[in-house]
């Protein structure tokens, strides 16, 4: 099992480069998702995974008994994910801004709307 | 002051800013005050914290008493002291022109409080010594431009906030993804503590470039380095002056400024690596934005682009690595920062008086406002390296820093680059303020006779920047401080891992 998150994390990545640089904007959604998605799971996943006891230290003792996971790439993900959640939940409302004022999906329309 | 109160007086003070001007929601002229009061007491506890820094040293505070390697860590050094007082005293100028001249709507839908939140995540990034509280920083500062730049959702505005936040997500994301394999490979967060494992012979220890080069990518998207710059004059622009001239003369400095701090601290035990890569990046990133700035017709847009070739030399001072050449980049982000605030500012005073930023709708400034003309033509003056403007000073220390390590082609192009620098000024000036404006304009434009009140701010940071010409000996001996303190990075390590003395009082036994 461990062997496969390697590889779903690469698939992510490559999958959510694919759709942000599609021009389209609600595949652009589904990218920066993705992206967030791979990021976090690469955290997670170069930080060792291990099965086992929690890293609690149970009274009486001063180390956690082994084999426990770090507890530390847990933390940053929990950070990382709420970070991303409001930087997610913010694009997708400027994406549906974007959208209605220039009533269309394709990015390629966004350019040249300055008047110089 | 207390170093632990003094360290944490920066973000309180803008939290709390914040936090009351959001409460002040419908009272935009009481926002006004808060800002304003924030503002000035910024400024006088960044110029105490450069103080306290040159007279005590590092000042470092544990965040809840958490001990170094395993807390968060703030830390204040030379160099982030200086970039404070920098910021302060640039984000007073843009105050006191948004109070001017932006449009009251956008005040009346949070400017304010954002801006305050965007000062407080630079002061974060500046003060943090841990590489996550880093990201998270940074994560603060960009949420408050995203927000700033797509405020009032014009056109524009949108399509330039999409791609800054499109570009910006993903070199957040590289940027964790470098955190990630920082601390798969050494187990550690802490700034002073990676660079100490770093330095001894640790198992990992040849594998540093690979995180290296994640922070190189990450940080030269948010700084815009040479092949990862285009998002920044697509956006930069689009916002009114008084919120872009804070982002294009502030933040766009501070993934320079985590560069130079991650790689003195951390990558310089493999700068042999990065040195030649950063080189050859310094004189790209130069050239093209200078290039690219030529092309352009628009004011705010040549003053984009050239945010990349000075860019360009911010770089070229990490990328020789010597002590004169890096004081030179400090010297150089210190005079950019007020400089390029103040170029944009003059652009707003010009646009609020004649409501366009295109060079073929403006001319004939100079016989209106001889005094603007003034002002604009010293900044310019000063952006492209005239002796004896501040800009001078900057490129003279890394011009000498770069002959003296040999790097001859490197100092070749960024000579090159500052006449074509004064070449596209010469431009804006010509076109701006110098050629008569055409007839059909005259009558189609009627000028708003506004006060002076605007011209204020753009006063206000001139005399600074003159002061930094002028006067410009101080501020060079600080950055050739701050360059040795870089350097010689056992200073800050020692002041952040062996600050642990605080007696920890023992649990009174019964």
């Amino acid at each position: 099992m461990e062997i496969l998150l390697p590889f779903l994390t690469g698939i992510l990545f490559s999958v959510s480069m694919y759709f942000i640089i599609h021009r389209h904007l609600f595949k652009l959604i589904l990218g920066l998702i993705l992206f967030g998605l791979a990021t976090n799971l690469f955290l997670f996943v170069v930080g060792g995974m291990k099965r086992g006891g929690i890293a609690i230290i149970s009274q009486g003792n001063d180390v956690p008994v082994e084999p426990y996971a770090d507890p530390v790439p847990q933390a940053l993900l929990l950070t990382a994910i709420v970070i991303g959640f409001g930087i997610q939940a913010f694009s997708i409302v400027l994406i549906k801004r974007v959208y209605q004022a220039f009533k269309s999906n394709n990015m390629d329309k966004l350019n040249n709307n300055e008047k110089i | 002051m207390p170093a632990n109160l003094l360290l944490i007086a920066p973000l309180l003070l803008h939290l709390v800013g914040a936090i009351a001007c959001v409460f002040l929601w419908r009272f935009v002229r009481l926002q006004t005050v808060v800002v304003a009061i924030v503002q000035i007491t910024f400024v006088g506890i960044s110029s105490l914290m450069l103080q306290q820094v040159l007279t005590q040293g590092i000042q470092v505070t544990q965040i809840g008493n958490w001990h170094a390697p395993f807390g968060i860590t703030l830390v204040a050094d030379i160099i982030a002291a200086l970039l404070l007082l920098t910021t302060s005293i640039a984000g007073l100028a843009v105050f006191m022109f948004a109070h001017v001249a932006l449009d009251i709507t956008r005040k009346r839908f949070g400017y304010f409080p954002l801006f305050l939140l965007l000062q407080m995540g630079v002061s974060g990034v500046c003060l943090t010594g841990d590489i996550f509280n880093l990201y998270v920083w940074f994560e603060v500062l960009l949420i408050c431009c995203f927000a700033l730049i797509a405020l009032g959702t014009r056109k524009t505005q949108m399509e330039g906030a999409l791609k800054y936040v499109t570009i910006n997500f993903i070199a957040s994301g590289l940027l964790l993804t470098g955190i990630g394999v920082m601390y798969a490979l050494y187990g550690a967060l802490n700034l002073a503590r990676i660079a100490e494992i770093v330095r001894d012979t640790h198992e990992n220890a040849h594998l540093l470039v690979l995180p290296g080069i994640f922070f190189l990518i990450g940080f030269g998207i948010k700084s815009a380095i040479f092949p990862l710059f285009f998002w920044l004059p697509a956006s930069y622009h689009t916002p009114p002056i008084g919120i872009s001239a804070f982002i294009a003369g502030v933040i766009s400095k501070i993934g320079v400024y985590t560069l130079l701090r991650l790689y003195t601290l951390i990558f310089s035990a493999e700068i042999g690596f990065a040195q030649p890569l950063l080189l050859v990046l310094a004189g790209l990133t130069m050239a093209v934005g200078v290039i690219g700035a030529a092309a352009q017709v628009d004011f705010r847009k040549i003053l984009s682009f050239h945010i990349i070739s000075q860019i360009g030399y911010m770089l070229m001072g990490l990328a020789i690595y010597t002590p004169l050449a890096v004081a030179g980049s400090i010297f150089f982000v210190i005079h950019n920062m007020l400089v390029k605030t103040n170029l944009f500012l003059v652009s707003g005073v010009v646009a609020h008086r004649h409501h366009s930023f295109s060079l073929s709708r403006l001319g004939g400034a100079y016989l209106r406002h001889p005094f603007l003309s003034i002002m604009f033509l010293l900044s310019a003056l000063s952006l492209a390296g005239l002796p004896p403007l501040s800009g001078f000073w900057g490129k003279l220390m890394l011009a000498k820093g770069g002959l003296e390590a040999g790097n001859y082609i490197l100092v070749g192009t960024s000579l090159g680059v500052s006449l074509v620098t004064l070449l596209s000024m010469t431009k804006i000036w010509n076109e701006v303020f110098w050629k008569p404006r055409s007839t059909r304009l005259k009558m189609a434009l009627k000028e708003t006779t506004s006060t002076y009140a605007s011209y204020f701010p753009v006063v206000f940071l001139l005399v600074f920047i003159l002061a930094l010409g002028f006067y410009a000996e101080p501020v060079i001996k600080l950055s050739l401080q701050s360059s040795e303190q870089l350097m010689h990075s056992e200073n800050y390590i020692d002041a952040v891992l062996k600050s642990n003395t605080i007696p920890v009082e023992p649990p009174s036994s019964p």
